[in-house]
């Protein structure tokens, strides 16, 4: 349902240019392997399987959101982490007030902490909004290699701070005891949060793209390929740029706020620098700069996490190296590989 | 990464295919910390319970084994794949306080049993215990409380106190100030992870405190006593076994020789079950077990004594049994609370050398019959 | 706070950057000569460790070890660069910084594989074992004073050997202009593995002796790699002085933070809540130091114009 919804509404004012190309034709069948894998394995019984292809939506929805930041603005964050740790804080931190039926934070004149998606959603995205307001605003002034290293310190500040503040747990982290809840959806079931993060992760994709066909998105690729000539035709590159952050740290935010619900539980691992490095792993397995990127890169990440994990316990010196193979040798990534070379390259 | 243990190793898994009774077989899934900083404490407590089921030698006992890398979301992940995929009757074996946090609650929500060989976060004995948890080794505060008396008792009346800034680490130092009747001349936190002590090496040098009392598990345990030895303080050091397990003092060397620590458990223990442990597990591993493999071994016999009982899928009468705690615990009288939490003795060990290392040698009891102060909270 | 004790934590903070110098030292050269941004440097930390602990523990001998450490760490990077790194040079720096990650995960696992998952051991050597008494009656551990002393020598050499030596010229003019070198017929990819090797070696050395005081294990090099970036990056990214001002910095600010926060929290809150407080702010003390300095030096303290 939201399925058809999105792409009806793919670019209203363009109706006939959303064609087909093979780039298309991939990113469709990699969304229908994912809905119909899902299902098919519901229909098994095995959740387990159901609860896989979930991660590899909400993955794929962080990957979305640094994609936007990364691939189209050009601003190498190695600090997502925050956001998408934040975005699960609130559904953990929500879900615990609500549990206990405390204020939230503890404030009292706030309200009771909710079990309800929606408004923790909101809450996410708002809070991460803010947060990479700020910190955009902080990291914008700097370029290159200090961008990258202060959005990591950021990221780090956060942790340090989630890690040393004992009533959400800390190094303990924060279980979510009974997952949050959606109007009268059974969001226990795992087809149904399954198809919940899937509709999310559409409406995500359907957002970038209208986003980047608007003239905003122009500005942005303008920006990001020639800041000078973008800012001689009377457009300061730094607000379309800190524009674009912002709304990425807000899409990696709500990916946070699902994943927590998702694993059942938030913790620090959540705002770790290595899971700041792993979603731009996806991005980059993916394909730099492909609105579907990320969709194929979390879909061969978890399946390589789920079948090399099997495999060995060393998986991960094999990721590196696979990962090492892409820089190198096969830079578009998968859809490099598969759809030949980008639009944007 | 995963790692099928059968009781009769390959024999076993022979009869289980030859055998279509698998309906009435029983599975045990294990998550625990095999590899990182901490693995040797997943280690020992995977060695103690498997030697157990391996005594037993029932073929209808199959025991899966996973590492979580001591990383919650991993532990939550292959719990879900336990319970989800496999269906396990039981689950065991998480080392650490927040992976048992993240892990233990929904899997004994969704109808499965849990022992825990180690973690015993304050929640799940107080507000959050549940019928389908069991903890067999301790809950967290218990050893810190008694170090407090202990101390107390041996006429200390100003120590520094030092653990991780994390919720075990608060819980540590709250459960020491418990018991602990005099005063204190410094609480400090340091990082968790943490492997440079100098600073806090230099305040303790500084604060002219009679005692130290610190918990620093795994690795970082031995960066600060090592550091410390080198220090030239020569204030008397004093923690749970925790900070002072045969793994950690073996890394340190004669520098741990003296130092007196509470556990629920000694090697040197006089009971005819605890004889057998340690030689049985001497013989097999060529090591000295530790409180972990202690934990690891009781777990698996309460389980297998459950078993005589009941199948786990009769879940009240496993429950049952398993509550009747009717089995000979390694480490003597052991019986459970109303929150399932061990009623047990502390005692009081002492690093001794001994041929050419060092070893913890009993020296008495700290605290009889000690209970956890959360069993009020509990609703059970 | 007498002064004797501040004066020790001062110590601590120097030896704390010292150690952090080198790491930073190797960073900022290859950043500085080759403009490339090297996650995995801190594997060559553990590389000398782990080296430096195994041949340490076969033969017997610290010292042999440790320049076992420090020289094996110098060829698995000279190796790293011929074989990866120097594909890297016209990349930017989300390809160098992604492949770079990829070999943290290859060297982090692979020795894993090679070592297992629990620490090795490393002990001070017998003839820095101990303590000495300083000025104000510190008693001062003679290991740490040892590697602050050290620190200091590598400084100077480094400076020397920048200022004063042919392939420090080159270094130098490798960094004002990289074209230009290479048209004067230098031999710019030997140079380049020189660079790098050297950075390997420093941090090397890095991780083997800071080894001998806390332990030998898979992922030690991570959290150094991240203070060193901090380091760098106060610094002005490229310059060896802004390397050493920065790490000093770090280090003491790090050190003190730790001990003094939670007394000044102490003043006005309840000791135990300040002990917590005061550690978690002292965490991110750091951080927000870096964050300040960007603030008003968006290149750093010693920015080097590229």
């Amino acid at each position: 349902m939201t399925q058809s919804h999105s792409f009806t509404q793919t670019s209203p004012a363009r109706p006939a240019r959303f064609r087909l190309d093979r780039e298309g034709w991939i990113s469709l069948s990699l969304l229908l392997i994912l809905a119909v894998g899902a299902s098919v394995a519901y229909l098994a019984g095995e959740n387990f399987f159901v609860n896989l292809a979930s991660r590899m939506v909400i993955i794929a929805l962080a990957g979305v959101g640094l994609n936007l930041a990364l691939g189209f603005g050009g601003m190498v964050s190695f600090g997502h982490a925050a956001y998408f740790g934040l975005g699960g804080y609130v559904a953990g931190i929500g879900a615990f007030h609500a549990f206990d039926m405390t204020p939230a934070l503890g404030i009292p004149f706030l309200p009771n902490g909710s079990d309800q998606m929606i408004p923790l959603w909101l809450t996410a995205i708002a809070l991460c909004g803010l947060l990479a307001y700020g910190i955009g605003r902080l990291s914008l002034g700097t370029s290159g290699v200090y961008f990258i290293m202060i959005t990591l310190a950021f990221a780090q500040m956060i942790y340090y701070f989630a890690i040393s503040w004992p009533t959400y747990g800390g190094e303990d982290g924060l279980p979510i005891y009974i997952r949050n809840q959606l109007w009268g959806l059974n969001t226990n079931n795992s087809l149904v949060f399954f198809f919940l993060c899937f509709g999310l992760l559409l409406a995500a994709l359907s957002f970038c793209h209208r986003l980047l066909g608007s003239r905003f998105g122009a500005a942005l690729t303008m920006a990001r390929l020639n800041p000078v000539r973008l800012a001689t035709s009377g457009v300061e590159p730094r607000p379309i740029k800190l524009v674009a952050f912002v709304i990425s740290g807000m899409i990696t935010g709500l990916a946070g706020a699902l994943f927590a619900d998702l694993n059942g539980f938030v913790g620090t691992s959540m705002l770790d620098w290595h899971r700041s490095g792993e979603i731009m792993v996806i991005v980059i397995l993916g394909g730099v700069g492909r609105l579907y990127g990320p969709v194929a890169g979390a879909m061969l990440f978890v399946a390589m996490e789920f079948w090399l994990g099997g495999l060995t316990e060393y998986w991960q010196f094999f990721l590196g190296l696979v990962l090492l193979a892409v820089v190198l040798f096969a830079r578009g990534g998968v859809f490099g590989l598969l759809a030949g070379r980008s639009r944007h390259e | 990464m995963k790692k099928v243990m059968n009781a009769g190793l390959g024999l076993l898994m022979a009869t289980a295919i030859a055998a279509p009774t698998q309906a009435e077989n029983v599975k045990i899934g294990m998550i625990t910390t095999l590899s990182g900083g901490g693995a040797h404490l997943g280690v020992d407590a995977r060695d103690g319970f498997m030697l157990a089921i391996e005594q037993a030698g029932r073929d209808d006992v199959e025991v899966l084994i996973q590492d979580d890398a001591q990383k919650p979301d991993v532990a939550k992940s292959l719990a879900d794949e336990f319970v989800q995929r496999e269906n396990v009757d039981i689950m065991t074996g998480i080392i650490w306080s927040n992976l048992a946090m993240a892990v233990i609650p929904s899997v004994v929500r969704q109808g499965t049993f849990y022992l825990s060989v180690n973690a015993g976060p304050s929640d799940l004995a107080g507000r959050l215990c549940h019928e389908n948890y069991f903890n067999v080794a301790w809950q967290n505060n218990s050893l810190h409380e008694a170090m407090g008396e202990y101390m107390s008792t041996e006429g200390f009346e100003n120590a520094f106190i030092l653990a991780p800034n994390y919720p075990a680490g608060t819980d540590a130092l709250e459960g020491f100030k418990a018991r602990y009747t005099g005063e204190l001349a410094n609480e400090v936190y340091t990082q968790l992870g943490q492997t440079d002590y100098a600073a806090e090496i230099a305040q303790i040098r500084a604060s002219g405190a009679d005692s130290v009392f610190y918990f620093l598990p795994g690795g970082m345990g031995i960066a600060f006593m090592k550091q410390y030895a080198g220090s030239g303080v020569d204030i008397p050091v004093y923690g749970p076994a925790f900070s002072f397990d045969e793994i950690i003092i073996g890394a340190i060397g004669d520098a741990a020789i003296g130092v007196r620590n509470t556990s629920q458990w000694a090697y040197d223990l006089d009971n005819a079950a605890n004889q057998t442990f340690v030689s049985s597990f001497r013989e097999k591993h060529g090591r000295t077990p530790t409180l972990y493999a202690s934990q690891g071994y009781d777990t698996a016999r309460l389980i297998l004594a459950a078993l005589e009982v009941a199948h786990p899928d009769d879940k009240d009468a496993f429950r049952e049994a398993l509550r009747a705690a009717d089995f000979d615990s390694v480490r003597g009288d052991f019986r459970f609370g109303t929150n399932h939490h061990p009623i047990q003795d502390i005692y009081v060990r002492e690093i001794v050398a001994s041929g050419d290392g060092v070893t913890n040698q009993l020296v008495g009891v700290a605290v009889e019959d000690m209970q956890d102060v959360y069993v009020d909270q509990c609703s059970m | 706070m007498t002064l004797s004790l501040l004066f020790e934590q001062l110590l601590n903070g120097l030896q704390l950057g010292t150690m952090l110098f080198l790491m930073a030292s190797g960073l900022t050269l290859v950043f500085g000569v080759m403009g490339l941004i090297n996650l995995a440097h801190g594997s060559f930390y553990m590389t000398g460790a782990f080296v430096t602990a195994w041949v340490t523990g076969t033969t017997g001998n610290f010292w042999v070890g440790l320049l076992a450490g420090t020289l094996a760490a110098a060829a698995v990077g000279a190796l790293v660069e011929f074989a990866v790194i120097r594909r890297l040079y016209h990349r930017d720096h989300l390809d160098q910084v992604l492949a770079t990650f990829a070999l943290i995960l290859i060297f982090s696992e692979g020795t894993r594989w090679l070592y297992g998952s629990s620490p090795l051991w490393l002990n001070v050597p017998d003839s820095l074992a101990g303590s000495v008494t300083l000025p104000f009656g510190v008693e001062y551990p003679l290991y740490r004073l040892a590697i602050i002393g050290m620190g200091i020598l590598i400084a100077i050499g480094l400076y020397l050997l920048i200022s004063r030596t042919r392939l420090g010229m080159r270094i130098r003019a490798g960094e004002n202009d990289r074209e230009m070198i290479g048209a004067l017929g230098v031999d710019i990819s030997t140079l380049y593995t020189l660079v790098f090797a050297l950075g390997a070696g420093l941090a090397g050395l890095a991780g083997a002796t800071i080894g001998a005081l806390q332990s030998v294990q898979v992922g030690m090099g991570e959290p150094v790699l991240i203070l060193a970036f901090v380091v760098i990056v106060i610094g002005g990214i490229g310059s060896i002085k802004g390397a050493l001002v920065g790490a000093l910095l770090v280090g003491v600010v790090d050190t003190l933070g730790r001990v003094l926060l939670p007394d000044v929290f102490k003043l006005f809150m309840e000791a135990s809540a300040a002990s917590g407080v005061g550690a978690a702010i002292a965490s991110m003390l750091i951080y927000i130091l870096m964050a300040i300095i960007l603030i008003f030096k968006p290149n750093g303290l010693f920015a080097v114009k590229h």
